[in-house]
């Protein structure tokens, strides 16, 4: 050889955590939301400033029941999610699948339990006032964020179960459960401002 | 330099066979539509970038028609808030921005020595979520619903009170396209830059226009949120009649000016922060020597990103805001000229300790340099309180950020785009049309915003129509129109130059400027793979390293893979196979845009775009064979 060479042939084709750039693309996202709605947490402070009464007069303080039973769902969801985190890292494509059809039901309750909340434990409309505008726009962005994470967790399960499946199908199925925990962590500071914040503001 | 043997010789033609069979695209249109590659989609961008600089172009040609002379009657009041919206919208929206990720798109991958960039399919959706972006707005000015509350659009003039119709909601919707491309391209150049530079490529030696890329792309992460949220705020408000800004019902328009200008001013430096990185190539590459403090550089970089964060509220001063916090964001806005100057000395000492060799592109490096310093004092000025109070809303600010803009952004770009030319079409532009435009450029641009510092500071304000015969603004408008002429020859000469390289253009071959990156050491143009072998580095100018480098081997020519290293010291950590082209990236763009256009009239246009991006978005992801990703065992 009269040119040296750095051989990477021997090195692995497959990484997961900060060694995969899926998982950098995942962060760059969990960034970007986590921005959004910090900033329209910070929209909800500033509009407080121009109620006397928060919620306003006429509007009572959002029902606890609904949302609670939201957090309880979320958070127990965490246990089969890092379930199939495991999994996905040891490639076991059946395990993995139904631990994802759990997933796609306790992420559709979560939704059931927004609907409620929704429906009738904030006691307003989004049209109402502005408090009703932010805590719609709080709740519902984070719905939105169940909402495509379920349809995620339920293609990715058809993929596994369909195939072709590929090595990288884990990795995917790996960074999902990374920003299934954003999801849920996001949750808490949203239950926290929208739920227990007024009773203490 | 050692001679490569003849059976190496034999083995690279075979791999450069393999490569570009693993990496090509499709042939024809469908390849157009398709392409991964970054290079493809990252010259289409800058193209269409420049289309949209040429529209916005017109329209400031027109407004100095219009105020060429006194009480015209040549644009009534309503065409020109539509003009004077539209051209800062498509210039910062649609120009700018865009174009400054482009060229990173474009450069990053090369200069630190991979073969695309993270996620291709993602940046190939962002373009055409960008195009059609651009395409609803200029369609809806044509149809004579152009937006027309400035591009800030402030409420309460914006609200669904003041603003009946759609012009409002279209600016909005434009956000949405532009911003979902703009932070698709910074997670892109974020991922490549940290996970796939080449072996020994760490932080400390990457290219000072990468680490610019890269500040950048943080600070889009962080700043288009905020105008995501404002305007979704606003478009909420004028359908389906939510209050954020709505004071009788608790809503409030400050909140919006904290909101945009929370983007707004980080902003300026989204688009100023990469200009300072092609100065930085060009000045070293003329000198013929490294920069001088590239550790002071970088943290001048860094620096800047911060700051730009904690000065938005210095465009709010004539609101009534509290005088403490009102000091504390002038001393901020003071505070970000020091790592700008900084840079300044920098690149002063490089010239200084260099053999300069003066070619067009370091003209507009030091045009630049010229024109910077003279917008950066009078935003020193600006940023007093007494002084902003003022000349708030005069032509004063509009004379201070195009001194910024054009001479902090658009002169280092053009000298970039002469700078790179030769390696994105492999021919030389022609030096005496590059110094000529240069100078026709500079004096025009000159002739044109000097006199707002004038008109401003005798009282004239932004945004007006006309103006009145005894007003006493007659002259400097007249200049100003008169340079607008010799501004319109100097990019009509630089445009003829561009055209000229592309058909008569001697061959430039691999490094025609004497660079010291990695971008200069493939052929130009590169092929589709940029590199038969992928270089290793031990220093920040790996091209003037006296040293012959080892190369990489043992990745795999027959499918797309590219070697991920560390973020930090860039050594190698495994293999991954990239994506190639896919006509889903271009259907999810155009179910995305299905949404967005039909939430113009009505709510449903969320659900309608939803289930339409969940059955592309199931087409996109769906596992196929063609793909070549390695399967899985079958275990259970």
């Amino acid at each position: 050889m009269s040119r040296q060479a750095l051989d990477v042939s021997a090195l692995p084709t497959i990484a997961y955590g900060p060694r995969a750039t899926i998982w950098w693309g995942v962060l760059g996202l969990i960034a970007i939301e986590g921005t959004v709605l910090a900033i329209v947490a910070v929209a909800y402070l500033y509009l407080r400033q121009n109620f006397v009464a928060w919620p306003p007069e006429g509007t009572p303080l959002p029902a606890l029941g609904a949302a609670t039973a939201d957090l309880a769902v979320l958070l127990a969801s965490v246990v089969p999610m890092a379930a199939i985190d495991w999994l996905s890292r040891r490639e076991r494509r059946r395990l993995v699948a139904i631990g994802l059809g759990i997933m796609v039901l306790l992420g559709l309750a979560s939704l059931g339990l927004r609907a409620l909340q929704f429906a009738g434990a904030l006691g307003c409309r989004w049209d109402s006032h502005a408090y009703g505008s932010v805590v719609w726009t709080l709740l519902g962005m984070h719905a939105a964020h169940v909402l495509t994470s379920t349809f995620e967790n339920a293609l990715l399960m058809a993929v596994l179960l369909i195939g072709p499946v590929e090595r990288k199908d884990f990795v995917d199925a790996h960074v999902n459960a990374f920003y299934w925990y954003f999801i849920v962590a996001i949750w808490v500071p949203t239950y926290a401002l929208v739920y227990l914040a007024p009773r203490w503001l | 330099m050692s001679v490569p043997t003849t059976g190496e010789a034999a083995r690279e033609a075979l791999d450069r066979a393999a490569l570009s069979r693993a990496w090509a695209t499709p042939a024809g249109w469908l390849g157009w539509l398709t392409s991964a590659n970054h290079k493809s989609v990252a010259l289409r961008y800058i193209v269409t970038a420049f289309g949209f600089f040429a529209l916005g172009g017109v329209l400031a040609a027109l407004m100095r028609l219009q105020l060429a002379h006194p009480e015209s009657r040549l644009i009534g009041p309503d065409l020109y808030n539509q003009i004077f919206t539209m051209h800062g919208s498509t210039m910062m929206f649609l120009f700018a921005v865009p174009v400054m990720e482009a060229m990173g798109i474009y450069l990053v991958p090369l200069m630190i020595g991979t073969r695309n960039v993270a996620f291709p399919r993602m940046n190939n959706f962002g373009y055409w979520i960008y195009l059609a972006g651009g395409l609803m707005l200029w369609t809806s000015f044509v149809l004579n619903i152009g937006p027309d509350t400035g591009w800030f659009a402030y409420v309460p003039l914006s609200g669904p009170a003041f603003s009946p119709g759609k012009r409002v909601d279209i600016w909005a919707q434009l956000i949405t396209f532009t911003e979902i491309a703009a932070l698709v391209a910074a997670v892109e150049i974020v991922v490549t830059t940290l996970k796939m530079r080449c072996p020994g490529m760490s932080l400390n030696r990457m290219p000072l226009f990468v680490w610019a890329m890269l500040i950048t792309a943080f600070m889009v992460i962080f700043a288009m949120p905020a105008i995501m949220a404002a305007s979704t705020m606003l478009a909420m408000d004028r359908l389906v009649d939510t209050h954020f800004f709505n004071p009788a019902e608790g809503g409030d328009a400050l909140l919006w000016q904290h909101l945009f200008w929370f983007f707004g001013h980080p902003e300026v430096y989204i688009i100023f922060i990469p200009a300072t990185g092609f100065v930085s190539m060009i000045v070293s590459t003329f000198a013929r020597r490294r920069i001088f403090g590239y550790p002071a550089m970088v943290l001048a970089l860094i620096a800047t990103g911060f700051l730009g964060f904690s000065l938005w509220v210095h465009h709010m001063f004539a609101t009534g805001l509290p005088m403490l916090g009102e000091s504390f964001f002038t001393a901020a806005s003071m505070m970000i000229a020091i790592p700008s100057g900084l840079q300044v000395f920098c690149w002063l000492a490089t010239l200084r300790g260099g053999r300069v060799v003066v070619r067009a592109p370091l003209l507009f490096a030091l045009g630049f340099i010229a024109l910077f310093v003279l917008g950066g004092l009078t935003g020193v000025m600006l940023a007093a309180v007494p002084f902003d109070l003022q000349a708030h809303d005069t032509y004063f600010v509009v004379a201070h950020f195009h001194y910024v803009l054009i001479g902090g952004a658009l002169f280092p770009l053009l000298g970039a785009i002469l700078f790179w030319l030769p390696k994105m079409c492999g021919r030389m532009p022609n030096e005496r049309l590059g110094r000529w435009s240069f100078w026709v450029l500079f004096v025009g641009f000159n002739v044109t915003f000097f006199p707002m510092h004038l008109l401003g500071l005798g009282g004239m304000p932004r945004r007006v129509y006309t103006y009145a015969t005894d007003a006493g603004f007659a002259t400097g408008n007249a200049v100003a129109s008169v340079g607008a002429v010799v501004l319109t020859a100097g990019v009509l000469l630089f445009a003829a130059n561009i055209a000229w390289t592309l058909r008569r253009g001697a061959p430039a071959g691999d490094n025609p400027w004497g660079g010291e990156t990695l971008e200069w050491a493939t052929s130009s143009p590169p092929p589709i793979y940029n590199f038969v072998y992928l270089p290793t580095v031990d220093g920040q100018a790996p091209l003037w390293s006296p040293h012959e480098r080892p190369v990489v081997t043992g990745l795999r020519t027959d499918v797309r893979e590219i070697l991920i290293t560390d973020p930090i010291d860039a050594t190698p950590d495994h293999r991954q196979r990239l994506d190639g082209a896919s006509i889903w990236p271009l259907l999810t763009a155009m179910a995305g845009t299905a949404g967005i256009v039909t939430a113009l009239f009505t709510p449903w246009g969320v659900t309608i775009g939803a289930l339409l991006l969940l059955v592309t978005l199931t087409g996109w992801f769906w596992p196929r064979a063609a793909a070549g990703h390695e399967h899985a065992e079958e275990a259970p």
